[in-house]
């Protein structure tokens, strides 16, 4: 019984699935065949029962159509008042989503399933809105007619012949949790109908009568029963899964279907769809992109786009494949996903273009070999050949026509010249140099007037009888007809040829935007600079402004940083890219969520999740962006957003390490402090508690002396912790190195001032000359280093020797030394005293801290710090600091002030 | 001293610093008024209108700049701030604000008691509107009335911003005057940024009136703040 076993990860799959369902709420469908069969009647009385039961049931929205039986089943119950939105000076009454969210019943109900929404609603749908009501664990119950699915939608128009315009994607009946099926016979419908029992819309009637006939009802019925049979026999799949029961249809399945830009193509889409149901198979919607159709129109472009869209809608892989060949890309592509079936339209062009150019259709059967291939009745994709041309039409400038005909002018002068000279064979050789001319700078149709054009003057000049369209001899025809096409394929393929240069040219300036987005994101660190950058890019390529919104620790978003082409959403903006980020959708301008927002916001999603917003607002009013721009656009904000997230993780990871380092630095600190604080405090204490006996005498020098013990040691304490709070901060982060241009010469004479009169046992000499150059740096830092310099010194070097403060410049490098006449520094010593809590031989020392609070401060600003003996005893500490660059001059006097002393 | 001691108003929160202050103060011959907030020494600032204030700029319940900036809506009364190490931001907003001088913790009682003469004295002159037409301080004369410079009675040419940098130092003679605050009265209020102007200029200065000017008497830098013409009252 081995191979009954569940499959773990399915079992897995199976675990998460219901974990995440359990947060969301549960779908219920009432499902119908036709209005008025009672399913609204019918979700009111499930609710009552529910009610009944104790549970928190809230009518959402429930259109009684004024029928007294249903309106009964509505008393009691909790009724959500309707939202009024105005459109078009109408105020139409709509669900209250946002009310319905904030009272949060555990059941709401929201009749009509495929309503669409009054323009300026959050969602164009109202199944959107039944999607975030589930995704916020709100239950629902709805209802729904057969023909409102979007598989079934042609079915149900070839049937019935009318065309349902409100639909809802399948996968929202895959979704729904339980699906109750109102069944009603046809016979009791009509007898309902008759009844006055069935509403019907006043301006509609003819159409719904015309609906009601018995044969459209009994095919409606037998839909909603397969339908719901389907999704019985789906549901006892999904248990034979769960308890290992062996799956019975032959796994790996694959189904690929041809999709186009022609509206046929939607109907193989649902073709594909329920074969794909059937066989419960995969399926992948493919389009084939040639280079010389990159042309193509916008709404040709934008239909391509919808029939992907529903394609995916209705549970599709979708892959757009580039290349010349349609056929063999498709078979190749196929073969390298194991797709077992190819769906593909009949070719409805005329036969001679096959035999002209070769099928694609052909080929693909031909070269199918173990696949099968299904040919339904709808369009090849389309005829790769077709003349891209047809789309320009309207575009054709009138410069290209002047063109055309001025260079059949000049041929025709040429040909006049060579006329005594050369055979007539030679003259047509210069018209279609002409015409390949005309190609390589005109479209289709001035070429094509060129060669009549062409044919017409070299009838009129050169054929006999001359000056005249009529000819004399029969073959001068043949001549007329090869140079016609000649001409034709010559245009055809130079026109061929510049179409894929310029097809390659737009995609290059699409690839090498997206490049240079990437290229500047890599060399860059630090979410704000980021965010700059995809600002700049994005605003460049799209002509936009843009907002980067960055979610705060409550995952509110607030705009990251604010550039030049960046604009600030206002707070209803600032609402829609929240709703973004939430729900990990695209919202805005050019969407079908609150399309009448300023802007169109995109979720910026990473491998960890969405991690914040694309705002993109158009500079000039527009109808928003093509479903191309879109799909570039999504590209834009993914790139983004890896380099965001990786800039987030390096923070954070910085974060960590800086806090293990800092956590280590203060388990040394405090066992290093301990002693070093002590020793001042103990002396301080000891001096003042002497001071403060009541019953002894101390003499007045001696109380003096105490006094100034107090007063040194607390000036040491200060030292001290005035260098621990340094390099903590230094440590951390905390302290910025703010660079000024300013003299060396002066934070020099501020620290022998600080020093005073404890340099009174050193003499130093300073040796700096008077035209150093002003240098960067931060002269609160510069100051500590020289204090703890200058402190080391008194410290080490005995009594009365000298210091040496000297300074010098080289190659923009500014060299500044102190020596002193001291011990000097323990030989291989050099480098280790620099390090965290090394502490020379001298009595009094501090907690180590001093050297390597220089070595941090003066690294910081790029420079390098060291120490050397010195010949004749003693040590060198040296550090250096670059001046490279130009201080900024003070303008000359003269121009500032006119006034002379 | 006048016959009536000068009142100082005392904004600062610890304890102990309170103590050190009082009893520094009164046995100087001051008068005192101790305040724990912020708030509180803005009420005793009016209702007690002190001579001086001495703040403390880590208030519990606002920053000392919020306090300068309230004070000065109303009164000229000179104010010192007192602040750690840490504070060296808020230091500059609070003397940009307005404020007179600052501390920084820990200071000693010379200290402290010469910038509180420093700002009575400024005061003073600002209630009374008197210049001295001769400035002199060691070996530097300085006329005011003749715009003329001596040195050891030796006349040092200065060019004009220089000359007006150095009245400018004098008129607030003792006091610690910021970078901006400088620049606003030298070369104008556009160009309150250009610090490196204002280095060049005082380095100039200093290399003209001071005999070594890595070891200045008088023309002090204070890093990050400003100068100071260092100038003790009873000297």
């Amino acid at each position: 019984m081995e191979e009954h076993r569940p499959d773990p990860d399915q079992l897995l799959d199976k675990m998460r699935r219901e974990t995440e369902r359990s947060r969301e709420g549960q779908l219920k469908i009432f499902f119908g065949a036709a209005p008025g069969v009672g399913k609204t009647y019918a979700m009111l009385e499930a609710a009552r029962q529910k009610h009944a039961e104790g549970v928190d049931v809230l009518v959402g929205l429930v259109e009684t159509h004024g029928r007294k039986e249903t309106e009964t089943l509505l008393q009691g119950l909790e009724v959500l008042p309707r939202q009024g939105v105005e459109y078009r000076g109408k105020v139409l009454q709509e669900f209250d989503l946002d009310s319905a969210l904030t009272r949060k019943p555990a059941v709401i109900l929201v009749d009509e399933l495929a309503h669409t929404n009054a323009p300026g609603s959050r969602h164009k749908k109202r199944w959107q809105d039944i999607y975030e009501l589930l995704g916020a664990g709100i239950s629902v119950y709805t209802t729904v007619n057969v023909q409102h699915l979007e598989s079934l939608n042609d079915v149900v128009s070839q049937i019935t012949g009318i065309n349902v315009r409100e639909t809802i994607p399948d996968f929202l009946l895959d979704r729904a949790d339980e699906i109750e099926l109102i069944d009603l016979p046809p016979d009791d419908l009509l007898q309902r109908l008759r009844e006055g029992k069935v509403y019907m819309p006043e301006q509609a009637a003819a159409a719904i009568e015309n609906f009601f006939r018995k044969g459209n009802l009994i095919a409606l019925r037998e839909l909603a029963l397969r339908r719901t049979a389907d999704r019985v026999d789906e549901q006892m799949q999904v248990y034979r899964q769960d308890k290992g029961i062996k799956d019975i249809w032959p796994a790996g399945e694959r189904i690929l279907v041809c999709v186009g830009h022609n509206p046929r193509s939607i109907r193989l889409i649902h073709a594909a769809r329920r074969l794909a149901a059937g066989l419960r198979a995969e399926w992948i919607a493919v389009h084939v992109e040639a280079p010389s159709r990159v042309r193509s129109s916008e709404s040709d472009r934008k239909q391509l786009a919808d029939h992907m869209r529903l394609a995916e809608s209705l549970g599709a892989e979708t892959v757009t494949l580039s290349g010349q060949r349609m056929s063999e890309e498709i078979l190749t592509y196929a073969r390298s996903r194991n797709v077992s079936r190819i769906i593909i339209g009949k070719p409805s062009h005329a036969r001679w273009k096959d035999k002209l150019f070769g099928s694609p259709l052909d080929e693909i059967v031909r070269g199918s070999g173990d696949l099968d291939v299904y040919v339904i009745s709808g369009d090849v994709t389309k005829p790769h050949l077709h003349p891209a041309a047809k789309v320009q039409r309207g575009a054709v400038r009138k410069r290209e026509w002047l063109w055309s005909v001025l260079t059949v002018a000049t041929c025709t002068g040429i040909a006049r010249l060579m006329f005594p000279y050369f055979e007539r064979v030679d003259m047509v050789m210069v018209y279609l140099l002409g015409i390949v001319l005309i190609a390589n700078r005109t479209s289709i149709w001035p070429t094509m007037f060129a060669t009549l054009l062409s044919i017409a003057a070299f009838d009129f000049f050169f054929v006999p009888p001359q000056y005249t369209f009529a000819v004399n001899d029969v073959r001068h025809f043949v001549t007329f007809i090869v140079m016609f096409i000649v001409s034709f394929v010559i245009s055809r393929l130079t026109l061929r040829v510049r179409q894929q240069a310029e097809a390659a040219r737009m995609r290059e300036r699409r690839t090498a935007a997206l490049y240079n987005l990437s290229r500047d994101l890599v060399r860059e660190r630090g979410a704000k600079r980021l965010s700059e950058i995809a600002m700049k890019h994005i605003g460049e390529v799209f002509d936009s402004q843009v907002a980067i919104l960055i979610p705060d620790e409550q995952n509110q978003l607030a705009p990251s940083v604010t550039a030049p082409s960046s604009f600030t959403p206002d707070q209803q903006e600032l609402s829609v890219a929240q709703w973004v980020y939430e729900h990990r959708q695209p919202a805005g301008l050019s969407t079908d969520t609150l399309p009448g927002a300023k802007a169109l916001y995109l979720p910026m999603i990473a491998s960890s999740g969405a991690i914040g917003v694309v705002g993109i607002l158009p500079k000039t009013a527009t109808d928003g962006f093509g479903p191309e721009q879109f799909h570039y656009l999504e590209a834009f904000a993914n790139q983004t957003a890896i380099a965001l997230e990786r800039s987030f993780l390096g923070e954070s990871a910085q974060r960590a390490l800086l806090k293990a380092e800092t956590e280590s630095l203060r388990n040394t600190l405090l066992s290093s402090i301990s002693h070093d604080l002590r020793t001042p405090l103990s002396a301080i204490t000891g001096a003042a508690t002497t001071l403060l006996q009541e019953n002894i005498i101390i003499d007045e020098v001696s109380r003096i002396d105490l006094l100034q013990t107090i007063q040194e040691e607390a000036e040491h304490l200060n030292r001290i912790i005035r260098n621990v709070l340094d390099m903590t901060r230094l440590e951390s982060g905390v302290i910025k190195v703010n660079k000024e241009w300013q003299s060396l010469e002066e934070i020099v004479g501020v620290v022998l001032n600080r020093l005073g009169e404890r340099l009174n046992d050193h003499p130093v000499t300073l040796r700096i000359p008077g035209n150093l150059p002003l240098i960067p740096f931060d002269s609160l830092l510069l100051e500590q280093v020289f204090m703890n310099l200058f402190d080391n010194a008194i410290k080490y070097a005995p009594k009365g020797t000298p210091l040496e403060l000297s300074a010098s410049e080289s190659f923009y490098t500014v060299t500044v030394e102190l020596a002193d006449r001291g011990p000097g520094i323990p030989p291989g010593e050099e480098e280790h005293i620099f390090e965290k809590f090394v502490r020379g031989r001298a009595t009094g020392g501090g907690v180590g801290l001093g050297l390597a609070i220089c070595r941090s401060i003066i690294e910081a600003h790029g420079g390098k710090i060291w120490a050397e003996n010195r010949e004749g005893g003693g040590a060198a500490f040296r550090f250096t600091l670059s001046s490279a660059g130009l201080p900024p001059a003070p303008k000359n006097e003269e121009e500032t002030s006119h006034e002379r002393i | 001293m006048t016959e009536e001691k000068e009142l100082v108003l005392l904004i600062e929160d610890e304890p102990p610093m309170r103590r050190f202050l009082r009893i520094t103060l009164q046995s100087n011959g001051y008068r005192l008024v101790e305040t724990e907030t912020g708030a509180e020494g803005l009420l005793q600032a009016a209702s007690r209108n002190p001579d001086v204030v001495l703040l403390d700029l880590g208030l519990p319940d606002m920053d000392g700049f919020e306090v300068t900036t309230r004070l000065r809506e109303w009164t000229q009364t000179p104010v010192i701030v007192i602040s750690a190490r840490e504070q060296e931001q808020d230091k500059v907003k609070a003397l940009d604000a307005g404020a007179d001088d600052y501390l920084t913790k820990p200071f000693n009682a010379g200290e402290l008691l010469a910038r509180i003469r420093v700002a009575l004295r400024h005061a003073l002159r600002q209630r009374s509107g008197r210049q001295e037409p001769v400035f002199s301080l060691y070996n530097l004369r300085v006329d005011l009335a003749q715009r003329q410079v001596f040195l050891d009675d030796r006349e040092v040419h200065l060019t004009p911003i220089e000359y007006k940098l150095l009245t400018t130092l004098i008129r607030h003679a003792g006091k610690v005057i910021t970078h901006r605050q400088l620049l606003t009265e030298v070369w104008g209020a556009a160009h309150v940024n250009e610090v490196q102007y204002l280095r060049v200029y005082m380095t100039q200065l200093r290399h003209k009136l001071e005999s070594d000017p890595a070891r200045p008497r008088f023309l002090m830098n204070e890093p990050g703040i400003g100068y100071r013409l260092k100038y003790d009252a009873e000297g």
